[in-house]
């Protein structure tokens, strides 16, 4: 969990590859270590389930929140506050959770000087189960268009390769090894896997799973029924 | 089935559309369809396929006319504001016998309204999606596999009686994420059209395709013909889940979002004890009349769960006729129901 300890963490990713429920544990896991931590939503493209939906909890836990002025407001207006810029100068651990593709991802160019010569990860989260088409390839490719908009480089890569309440053991092996793919494709680091909390005992039964932290996560973000 | 994958149920519409044989969609983007829109517009130029992002909504709505009337498959989809202002063109559409498919992901209104999901279309997709006497076949998805699966009935549905279908949906279901899988890949059945006016080198008469009629009396009898056929669709494409219903004393009708709602809230009143069934309505027209009649023997009173002030409830009290109370709740402007609160009502029944 040492990944983003104390750093700048950009979360970035195609769309509905569970960047912002890992964003949203992330950020809940360094605040019970009493770490201060700030959660930027910099999505101005999704209308539902985003980072400052779950603002309430977050700041429960003394996470900071900084969202867009209308997110998950009626308002379909991709504006940004001038807090935005304060995200950059904020001391503990800072995760930005980016909108999804390049077209979600664009805004953070616009901030991108700002990391110039800084330290920073920036972590690209994959899913072999989102989307018909998905493969090592196409996510590779997703990756590059990213990193144009972004004006920023990868750092490594995360899988959090799951079919929601539906994923089983065999996922998460068929997901690891899309994964190391990926991860060869890009010449990135495979440094973590999310798992599922409730699917920790079953990882123990999968030895080809050798490469990148384990994180459990909750599921959070997303409709309760 | 193929391997299960994550997708949103606006990406499922998609590509359960171009599954279907659709190759030709005609859209003009609003929240919260837009990624149907979007994925149309990545897939289709790969597939050989059109994607024509309209110049509005009515230019959308006429290019699917005039696509369906030269015999091929074609499909459109908006939110709400939008179908209002597609409900011209499917009024054209319904007159003049040809099939269809539009998408409605609702949101609140009226007017610009909100962005957030809301089910206030019912009674526009049920009973005046445009003017003059005409009906479209309703189908309402309440997961996104059945908005996977409903696509490609849809289309089948239009062939079948040349007609438009809507798929009724909202903001909550075409946003939401969730495991689908898709037939096995292969050709779409596509029924022949002899009707479509897509040129002939003069080896056949003349077709063609209009909703305009000169006399009076020859609307009338197209109009009459085109009921008779509606008549069949009441008896034979009602379409319901009913969720133990068998013993309940209190049932509960909800379609779409709102009826995922609504069955966490029966599970949670049957784990207290209380009698109580879910009607979920998977065609919205046809009404499913006969999955309701069915409780009326065992049912003392009926809730109506709906996200819009009431309207559906309008239906099911046409059905029950006096016969038991019904009553409604519902949250409305884009503000979704929870089970705590559906949970309420039901209790408040069985007292």
């Amino acid at each position: 969990m040492n990944i983003i300890s104390g750093k700048i963490s950009i979360i970035c990713g195609h769309y509905g590859t569970g960047k912002t429920n890992l964003a949203i544990n992330l950020a809940r896991d360094h605040a019970k270590l009493g770490e201060k931590v700030t959660i930027v939503d910099m999505d101005i493209v999704n209308p539902y389930f985003r980072t400052s939906d779950y603002r309430k909890i977050l700041e429960e836990e003394q996470i900071e929140v900084i969202a867009p002025v209308f997110g998950a407001t009626n308002l379909d207006l991709p504006s940004l506050p001038a807090s935005m810029y304060m995200a950059f100068e904020k001391e503990g651990t800072v995760i930005f959770d980016l909108g999804g593709d390049d077209v979600g991802s664009t805004v953070m160019g616009r901030f991108s000087e700002r990391l110039q010569g800084r330290e920073y990860e920036m972590l690209y989260v994959v899913n072999k189960y989102r989307d018909i088409d998905c493969s090592p390839q196409s996510t590779a490719e997703i990756l590059k268009e990213i990193e144009a908009v972004t004006k920023l480089k990868a750092t490594g890569i995360i899988n959090n390769s799951n079919l929601m309440y539906e994923t089983t053991a065999e996922h998460i092996e068929k997901g690891y090894s899309f994964a190391v793919e990926t991860s060869k494709l890009t010449g990135l680091p495979l440094v973590a896997n999310i798992i599922r909390r409730d699917l920790m005992s079953d990882i123990k039964r999968i030895p080809t799973l050798k490469v990148g932290e384990i994180i459990p996560v909750d599921i959070i973000a997303g409709p309760s029924f | 089935m193929s391997e299960k994958v994550l997708m949103k149920g606006n990406e499922a519409l998609a590509e359960a559309a171009i599954q279907a044989g659709c190759r030709l969609f005609f859209g003009y983007p609003i929240t919260p369809q837009t990624e149907l829109s979007a994925y149309m517009s990545k897939k289709m130029p790969k597939i050989g396929g059109l994607f024509l992002q309209a110049e509005s909504e009515l230019a959308a709505i006429n290019m699917v006319l005039g696509a369906s009337a030269a015999g091929k498959r074609a499909m459109t989809s908006s939110s709400s504001p939008g179908i209002s202002l597609k409900s011209e063109g499917i009024s054209y559409i319904a007159g003049s016998d040809v099939p269809a498919v539009i998408i409605n992901v609702q949101r609140g209104g009226p007017g610009l309204g909100s962005i957030q999901p809301s089910q206030a279309d019912y009674w526009q997709a049920t009973k005046a999606t445009g003017h003059g006497d005409f009906q479209l076949i309703v189908l309402a998805p309440s997961t996104v596999q059945e908005m996977a699966d409903f696509v490609g009935q849809a289309f089948d549905l239009g062939d079948k009686y040349r007609m438009p279908v809507m798929i009724l949906s909202d903001g909550m279901l075409g946003q939401m994420m969730e495991p689908v899988s898709f037939p096995e890949k292969g050709d779409p059945v596509i029924p022949e059209r002899p009707w479509a006016a897509c040129g002939h080198g003069g080896k056949r008469p003349h077709n063609i395709v209009n909703s305009l009629y000169i006399e009076a009396k020859d609307l009338e009898k197209t109009v009459v013909e085109r009921f008779k056929k509606y008549d069949i669709i009441k008896k034979e494409e009602q379409r319901a889940e009913s969720y133990l219903t068998d013993d309940a004393e209190i049932v509960v009708v909800a379609y779409g979002a709102s009826s995922r709602v609504a069955r966490s809230a029966v599970n949670s009143a049957r784990a207290a004890g209380i009698k109580v069934g879910l009607i979920r309505p998977i065609t919205l027209w046809p009404f499913p009349t006969d999955a309701i009649e069915a409780t009326v023997s065992t049912a003392k009173k009926y809730l109506t769960v709906e996200m819009s002030m009431g309207q559906m409830v309008d239906d099911v009290k046409l059905v029950i006729n006096g016969r038991a109370p019904v009553s409604f709740f519902g949250r409305t402007g884009g503000v979704i129901p929870t089970p705590g609160e559906i949970l309420e009502e039901i209790k408040k029944l069985n007292d």
